[in-house]
């Protein structure tokens, strides 16, 4: 018998419906490689496999039934993000010790609903802020990927590195994701994954963990860019729990797969070849150009002039809905309590212990640049060059470009605890620098392995869409996955 | 622009950190190589240019004005560190 947790979601799909296999099968075939590699990889801070082995029995109570949903026994990781009912669900933060909602998210629920079986919580940067995986509060993740004939431990990418870890690693069939500034898709990209952001207003988020709200969307990791295809429509709805969501019917996304991009218009942005990018992005960026033109794509040059004042302006705008986001984590109502002298120094005391470096520099920021004084200085004039980036996109889809393709990041994943990156947060910062102008822009974007480098390790590229059409997306990253193949790290966890 | 340690540890106030003389310090100079990345917003040119305030341009949704939820206090309460009777319990704040 083949490894269960070698199957795709479409396969496994397959084999559950002819009734080949069983959802308590899979499920225990993962519940098994997650004892083995965890304490390894530490994608999981919290495994349930009691809750995993009855929604296994119950989906193949329905299977037998001919009730069988969209997910029906797939097993499912989840981003500790995600409100989960009863269950461990922290940001990976310190401050929120002990929490366990009475809610479950409109996104996880979608996914029950659909007979999803949850195999536990995942790893990722505390309260969504990093681009390493490193700020979590229990410890850093091991990327499945070393580079040739090296032992040397890189990290996953964040802020879903536990997600992206454990999809690379096979610790479970899919995971579910956010990404406020690239944390999905760069990730993505250090896995040879395929993870998309959708449109801003796709996925609900009511009952994730608010990190920027203008900013944050769910979205799906995943081993194919079909099986990115199949969690996206089960995770997306209109939900009226949150104003921000959409009233557009979701897609079947998964009948996009396959379809021709003949004709297709790619727009190549000029201000994506930064100074100082190696080489090596630059081929796989010209590689995916040639694969597309191969397809029957027009690739066309397009200008998207503010694009360098993405970050600087995300910078100031994440930072400053966190500030006010986070002000709830205070030590009364939930989580961790320092006790203090008074209610302020109790305050000050909690918020001191519970949150790390990374999240209160971000909040000091935020506090900064809201402050009296300054608002105007920064927060206004990083919201009107925000609508200047999202105008730059929209001239060139009205132009008449269908999608647009770039490097997905400026590198391949990098050491755990590199003192390069450590010493500088810019630096650090700049691994978005390809992501970020597409949540600014509130755009939909799907991160595609496109090769390895000379190290060896996997590299990614970016689509980005018009808003909602995700359908896009999928079609053309399923053409570059054909041409580039998959990639999966040799076992050695 | 830039910070100083005093206006460090007035935003460390305002935002209900606790930081350490030394702490204040790193901070400064972080917040420093910060601003100083996005100083560069200075140079566009945004006159005339509306910030954004909706990601999705569209009405905002409003419901019915009616109970829809609720009667779920000790829902509420049970992740507090600290509650009596359905109350959070907080040290003393009025003398």
């Amino acid at each position: 018998m083949t490894d269960l947790t070698s199957l795709t979601i479409a396969e496994a799909r397959a084999k559950l419906s002819d009734k080949e296999i069983t959802a308590v099968e899979l499920t225990d075939a993962y519940l098994a490689a997650i004892e083995a590699a965890n304490e390894t990889i530490n994608a999981y801070i919290a495994v349930t496999p009691d809750k995993a082995r009855e929604m296994a029995k119950a989906s193949d109570a329905r299977i037998g039934a001919g009730k069988a949903g969209a997910l029906e026994g797939i097993p499912l990781g989840i981003k500790d993000l995600f409100g989960t009912q009863g269950l461990h669900t922290q940001a990976c933060s310190h401050i929120l010790d002990g929490f366990r909602p009475h809610y479950e998210s409109t996104v996880t629920q979608n996914l029950w609903n659909d007979g999803a079986v949850m195999l536990g919580k995942l790893n990722m940067d505390e309260f969504a802020m990093g681009s390493s995986n490193e700020t979590s509060y229990y410890g850093p993740v091991k990327n499945p990927w070393r580079a040739k004939e090296s032992n040397l431990d890189l990290v996953p990418g964040g802020s879903s590195g536990g997600s992206a870890a454990a999809v690379a690693a096979r610790l479970c069939a899919g995971a579910t994701a956010t990404d406020t500034g690239g944390s999905i898709r760069q990730p993505a990209a250090f896995t040879g994954t395929v993870g998309i952001k959708p449109t801003y207003g796709r996925c609900s988020r009511w009952g994730v963990i608010a990190f920027a709200s203008s900013l944050d969307q769910a979205g799906p990791i995943a081993r194919d860019v079909r099986d990115a295809a199949i969690l996206l429509k089960s995770m997306a709805s209109v939900d009226p729990k949150d104003t921000t969501s959409v009233d557009l019917p979701v897609p079947d996304y998964e009948a996009a797969i396959g379809q021709s991009i003949k004709g297709m218009r790619i727009g190549i942005p000029k201000e994506y070849r930064v100074e100082g990018m190696p080489e090596e992005i630059e081929a796989l960026w010209q590689q995916g150009v040639a694969w597309l033109k191969d397809a029957g794509a027009e690739i066309v040059d397009i200008s998207l002039p503010h694009t360098k004042y993405a970050l600087p302006a995300y910078y100031i705008v994440a930072p400053a809905e966190a500030s006010s986001n986070l002000a709830r984590y205070d030590g009364v109502r939930y989580g961790l309590r320092v006790d203090g002298k008074d209610i302020v120094d109790m305050y000050e005391k909690t918020r001191a212990a519970g949150f790390g470096q990374e999240v209160k520099r971000r909040i000091m920021i935020g506090t900064y640049v809201l402050s009296a004084g300054y608002y105007d200085a920064y927060y206004l004039r990083a919201q009107k060059v925000r609508t200047l980036i999202k105008r730059d996109f929209e001239l060139a889809f009205h132009a008449g470009v269908d999608a647009i393709l770039t490097p997905a990041t400026p590198s391949s994943a990098f050491g755990i605890a590199d003192e390069d990156l450590a010493s500088d947060p810019v630096k650090m910062y700049l691994n978005d620098i390809f992501t970020v102008t597409v949540n600014m822009a509130g755009l939909p974007g799907i991160a595609v392995p496109g090769g390895l480098d000379h190290k060896g390790l996997p590299l990614g590229l970016q689509l980005i869409g018009k808003p909602f059409d995700e359908e896009t997306l999928f079609k053309t990253a399923h053409v570059i996955e054909q041409a580039a193949g998959r990639f999966t790290p040799s076992k050695w966890w | 622009m830039s910070v100083d340690l005093a206006t460090v540890k007035r935003v460390a106030r305002l935002a209900r950190i606790a930081v350490s003389d030394q702490e204040a310090e790193r901070m400064t100079s972080e917040i420093n190589g910060i601003l100083g990345f996005v100083e560069q917003l200075s140079e566009v040119n945004v006159d005339g240019v509306e910030p954004m305030t909706s990601v999705m341009p569209m009405t905002m949704k409003k419901r019915e004005d009616v109970v829809a939820d609720g009667d779920k206090a000790a829902d509420i309460v049970a992740n507090a560190p600290n509650s009596d009777r359905n109350f959070f319990v907080v040290p003393k704040v009025v003398e």
